[in-house]
């Protein structure tokens, strides 16, 4: 029998719920349901695939990429816009999925982790990731891998940093420093502190993209 | 989040009539910060109205004249890396890269960016502790509270937030201009007139009223635009708001300065400029240090500092006179 990791803990979560719950009987909580909410449609093409759910307005994109598309590698940390975990591309740029509402992606490209391999070969920044021991939890390394990638683009269409000498002249590729890519990874946490194999891992990914 | 409905207007006319029609009601663009806002139930809107489908709100036009036209819906990624407002204003393009991450400034809109409510932990983490801002008239917990980060001009006992915007000083100190579309009509507002002290009613961060919309932001042709510089303090080097912070323009002439704008982030409840110090500063030279400090010193015999915060008037001086030096070395 082969169980992986997500199916372990929902079921180790199930067993752990049905003990609290024998525990709890006599003081259980009256439980007050919400107004059930209506539903839109939603379509977008994700990871190469056209997909239609049905969602509430209030639902973000993260959500519905991690509950209602089980597309789980895109991980949800603060929920608020500051670790960086639930980074994905839509069309083609870097946001965060957790402050992005999924009716507003209608019709847009977005990417996951999930839809970064090519041919079953993982994505240079990828194996770079491995290569560099870029992470030890992995619970930041989708959201790392995501920006990383995004940010290599960002360099080359010649984009500036708050660590960039001079702001009025063109930013070259090359410019591309050990401090620049610090900079420009900073809205992605790592509580292990893999910062610089992730760096690391960055340099070499972005010499072969 | 409560629940929301959420409608996409395919034209300013009708997005304007549906917000002037109903209080509980909001415009939605990159929805960074008012989604932060509605997930710490700072604000609680029953229905979304989404702008990013309105035609013509998201160019940057750099005209011959040296102005430049920024729509609303333009994200702060692609402004800060427009070739020509980093030409013209480096102070604009450096203010919004050192604002937020990658995937904020990817997603955030001008409009929005300038819409940006405090950061104060009383207004968003709102466990029943009072806040002007949040619940008007409930009082104010960082007055006699934790007051490291907030204000020290213009502040009122009914709030002593400050604005968190970088941009904003940017846009203060070239004396941009904000087009909002109304109910009415058209209007201009100069951006000094556009965000509010708080006096008794910091509820209201800025003039706009019900049904009016942010359709651009102009920059007009500044002399000093050129050389100018932002500098941001901050506890952490990236990805932090502004402890305080400088937007310095200056043109020059022999090294003495000849016109120079300035203007502060993290000081008071709005971008705040330093009127009296760009009238003292006007002829000194780049080099003369004490002289400089002097003038500077001009723009803070009015500085009210509370009981954690009056590290930042030594600070915000110092961030002044490096900010107009580095701006000067850029002509």
């Amino acid at each position: 029998m082969s169980i992986n990791r997500r199916e372990f803990i929902e079921g180790a979560g199930l067993v752990a719920g049905s003990i609290a719950v024998t525990g709890a009987l006599e003081a259980a909580p009256p439980v007050t349901l919400e107004q059930p909410v209506t539903r839109v449609p939603m379509t977008a093409l994700v990871n190469g695939q056209r997909r239609t759910i049905m969602v509430e307005p209030r639902t973000t994109l993260l959500d519905a990429l991690r509950e209602q598309l089980h597309l789980t590698g895109t991980k949800k940390g603060c929920d608020r816009g500051e670790c960086g975990a639930c980074t994905v591309h839509v069309n083609g740029r870097r946001i965060l999925s957790c402050m992005s509402l999924a009716v507003m992606q209608e019709g847009k490209r977005i990417t996951t982790i999930e839809g970064l391999e090519r041919d079953g070969k993982l994505h240079p920044l990828q194996a770079a990731f491995v290569e560099y021991d870029g992470f030890q939890c992995g619970f930041c390394t989708s959201g790392q891998i995501m920006s990383g990638v995004a940010l290599i683009e960002e360099a080359r269409a010649g984009w500036p940093s708050a660590a960039t000498a001079d702001v009025t002249k063109p930013f070259a590729f090359v410019d591309l420093s050990a401090r620049e890519i610090r900079e420009r990874m900073s809205g992605n946490l790592c509580r292990c502190a893999c910062y610089p194999n992730i760096v690391s891992a960055v340099i070499a990914a972005a010499k072969e993209v | 989040m409560r629940p929301f409905t959420v409608s996409r207007p395919a034209d300013a006319r009708s997005a304007i009539a549906a917000h002037g029609a109903d209080g509980a009601v909001a415009f939605i663009a990159g929805g960074t910060d008012l989604l932060g806002l509605i997930k710490d139930r700072a604000t609680l809107p029953e229905h979304l109205l989404d702008i990013n489908a309105l035609p013509a709100m998201a160019t940057i036009d750099a005209r011959s004249d040296g102005s430049v036209r920024i729509g609303a819906l333009a994200r702060m990624s692609d402004v800060a890396a427009h070739p020509l407002v980093r030409q013209r204003y480096p102070v604009v393009s450096e203010s919004l890269l050192f604002a937020a991450s990658g995937q904020l400034r990817n997603m955030a809109s001008i409009g929005g960016n300038i819409m940006q409510r405090t950061r104060c932990a009383y207004f968003r983490d709102g466990d029943g502790l009072p806040c002007n801002k949040r619940e008007p008239r409930s009082g104010c917990s960082a007055l006699h509270g934790l007051n490291r980060s907030h204000a020290i001009f213009g502040w009122s006992e009914f709030c002593i937030a400050t604005h968190p915007s970088d941009l904003a000083v940017a846009l203060a100190a070239l004396d941009a201009s904000v087009h909002v579309r109304g109910l009415q009509g058209d209007r201009e507002i100069p951006f000094s007139e556009f965000h509010r002290l708080p006096g008794d009613t910091p509820e209201k961060d800025n003039v706009l009223g019900w049904g009016d919309l942010i359709v651009a932001i102009e920059i007009p042709a500044r002399v000093e635009g050129r050389a100018s510089h932002y500098l941001k303090v901050r506890d952490r080097q990236s990805y932090e708001f502004a402890l305080v912070s400088t937007a310095a323009a200056v043109e020059t002439d022999a090294g003495s300065i000849r016109s120079v704008r300035l203007a502060m982030g993290g000081v008071a409840h709005k971008p705040w400029r330093l009127g009296a110090a760009e009238a003292a500063l006007r002829g000194l030279s780049l080099d003369d240090e004490p002289h400089l400090r002097a003038a500077i010193a001009q723009s803070f015999i009015d500085a009210r500092p509370l009981a954690h915060n009056a590290f930042k008037v030594e600070l915000a001086q110092r961030c002044v006179l490096r900010a107009l030096q580095t701006a000067g070395a850029r002509t």
